[in-house]
């Protein structure tokens, strides 16, 4: 579904992504963690063609991403994201923000859309809010808002930035439930996450990046107990 | 000045923790960093001063003027008064109709500008970022001379010759460094947007041009209003330039009036004074209205 190939980037002399090779097939869950600074959240933003790449390739369902003529609205119909700032639209109420893009990208009757909007708000346990401005929102709710608008468009693939980095921990509870109930109902995702416990659950394969590069990977049952590299066990030992 | 408890005087508790610090700091030191150092800061004491001045201005000129009661300085600008206000819709009344269309121009055409000025095009960035440089540096009063004798004083429109009365080349020649102004302020308001709305509406799949006008564009709006009511009260108070150049507005009359009184030198303070009172008490409200948006949408940011 998803497939990198020997990715690079560099950000001017510094070079953020050094050869990233890895497929992600449909239905899996895939958990990318690392120290910061190891590239994690620019080679999630490549997938999503927001940062364009050096060299390699970057392959959803097919579509090259980087491709000069890529319809990049194509691309992102297909790809779903949400950010760890949340980037709600705050002038609008949160039924508001899940309905805005399906209407005037895809051009969906309202009527239609609105039931949606409702469900998807009621899936991801936040009825009663919908009429509620983003500044009315805790943080968790927010950022569930923000996976139910990605939701609306009906994307293949969801990526997840850090998404439950700047929430505290009961919240962040709340958004992994609904990253969870996504998870099984047979979405493909991509996480970039310091969540150690919801990637072990969770996770069909786990990579570890370091530097631009992937040291180790693994399905969670080997990689938390069997990690071969130094580095990866210097990382688990300080997180565990 | 708030006092801070353990530092200005006792402290009231022996836990290291000061109040909250009061709302005047803080906002003070925003207003003093922000963007647009052109604040028109009116306070009611600028008003009561003015009055003040006025009052004993013209105190002082009754008391050495030499003529009868009913041609006493005082008597005289009262009588003069309806003529410098309004007369045929000149006078005073014109210094709101320029600064009124002006702005209104200026606003449309600034609007523009600035979100030319932010497109994706290099040529056009930079040709947008020259004219706004241009007529945001250039002496207003130039502007007004280039814009009044270049302009024709009659144009065909139609078939038809139309006169282009002075005001209208004054309005014309206003708008252009308003309309740089505002330029800046939208382009500031766009910048000001956090990149995070301009992403997450790309992975949305949004176009350029939606996401400029359905996500980013109505945010900007109410970072926009007050700087905007800035430059209306600057603008209305540039006006009176306009009178150089024989446009017939409150400044113009005012000197007509006075040369009709034989240009009697103790009218001087009466009239003038009599103007900047008028133009304090336009442009008082419109400052004061600014100064509470700001405080009402700093909050929120």
């Amino acid at each position: 579904m998803v497939s990198l190939k020997d990715v690079h980037k560099s950000f001017g002399n510094l070079k953020v992504l050094n050869g990233i090779t890895f497929d992600v097939m449909k239905g899996e869950v895939v958990c990318v963690i690392g120290p910061s600074g190891s590239g994690k959240s620019t080679l999630i933003r490549c997938i999503n063609a927001l940062n364009p790449i050096d060299k390699g390739s970057i392959k959803v369902e097919g579509m090259e991403v980087h491709a000069p003529k890529v319809d990049k609205l194509q691309l992102r119909r297909k790809v779903g994201m949400v950010f760890q700032q949340y980037n709600l639209f705050p002038h609008k109420t949160a039924i508001q923000n899940v309905m805005m893009a399906p209407i005037h990208v895809l051009k969906q009757d309202k009527v239609e859309v609105e039931a949606r909007a409702r469900r998807l708000i009621k899936k991801v346990h936040l009825e009663g809010k919908e009429d509620s401005y983003p500044g009315e929102l805790s943080g968790g709710q927010q950022q569930r808002v923000a996976i139910a608008r990605s939701l609306a468009m009906n994307p293949e693939v969801m990526l997840f930035d850090e998404v439950t980095a700047a929430l505290d921990p009961e919240t962040v509870k709340e958004v992994l439930l609904t990253i969870r109930e996504l998870a099984e109902d047979g979405m493909t995702c991509i996480l970039v996450t310091h969540e150690m416990g919801f990637a072990r659950e969770l996770a069909n394969h786990i990579y570890f990046t370091d530097r631009g590069v992937i040291v180790e990977h693994g399905p969670p049952k080997t990689f938390f107990t069997e990690a071969k590299d130094a580095r990866t066990k210097e990382f688990l030992s300080q997180i565990l | 000045m708030a006092k801070l408890p353990g530092i200005d005087g006792r402290a009231s508790t022996d836990l290291p923790v000061l109040n909250p610090l009061p709302r005047h700091f803080a906002a003070s030191a925003v207003h003093k960093c922000g963007p647009d150092w052109y604040r028109l800061e009116l306070r009611p004491w600028h008003g009561w001063l003015l009055l003040a001045a006025f009052v004993m201005v013209a105190a002082v000129a009754e008391a050495q003027s030499s003529a009868p009661l009913d041609r006493s300085p005082l008597a005289t600008l009262y009588r003069w008064i309806p003529f410098i206000v309004w007369q045929n819709g000149n006078g005073f009344v014109l210094n709101l109709t320029i600064s009124f269309f002006a702005m209104a121009i200026g606003t449309v055409l600034g609007a523009i500008l600035g979100l030319l000025r932010v497109s994706l095009y290099m040529p056009v960035r930079g040709g947008s970022w020259f004219v706004t440089q241009f007529f945001r540096n250039s002496p207003w009063l130039v502007l007004l001379f280039c814009i009044m004798l270049l302009m024709p004083y009659e144009m065909s429109i139609g078939g038809k010759l139309v006169r282009i009365p002075d005001w209208m080349k004054a309005v014309i020649g206003f708008s252009l460094p308003i309309m740089a102004n505002i330029a800046e302020i939208v382009r500031g308001a766009v910048q000001s947007i956090p990149t995070g709305q301009w992403e997450s509406a790309e992975s949305l799949a949004f176009s350029r041009r939606q996401t400029m006008w359905m996500i980013i564009f109505p945010q900007c709006i109410k970072r926009m209003i007050p700087p905007w009511m800035n430059w209306y009260a600057i603008l209305t108070m540039s006006t009176p330039v306009a009178s150089v150049l024989g446009v017939e507005e409150s400044v113009y009359l005012a000197a007509q009036a006075m040369v009709a009184e034989d240009s009697r030198p103790e009218l001087l303070g009466p009239f003038y004074g009599f103007l900047l009172v008028i133009f304090f008490l336009y442009c008082y409200p419109i400052a004061k209205w600014t100064m509470h948006l700001e405080r009402k949408f700093e909050v929120n940011g």
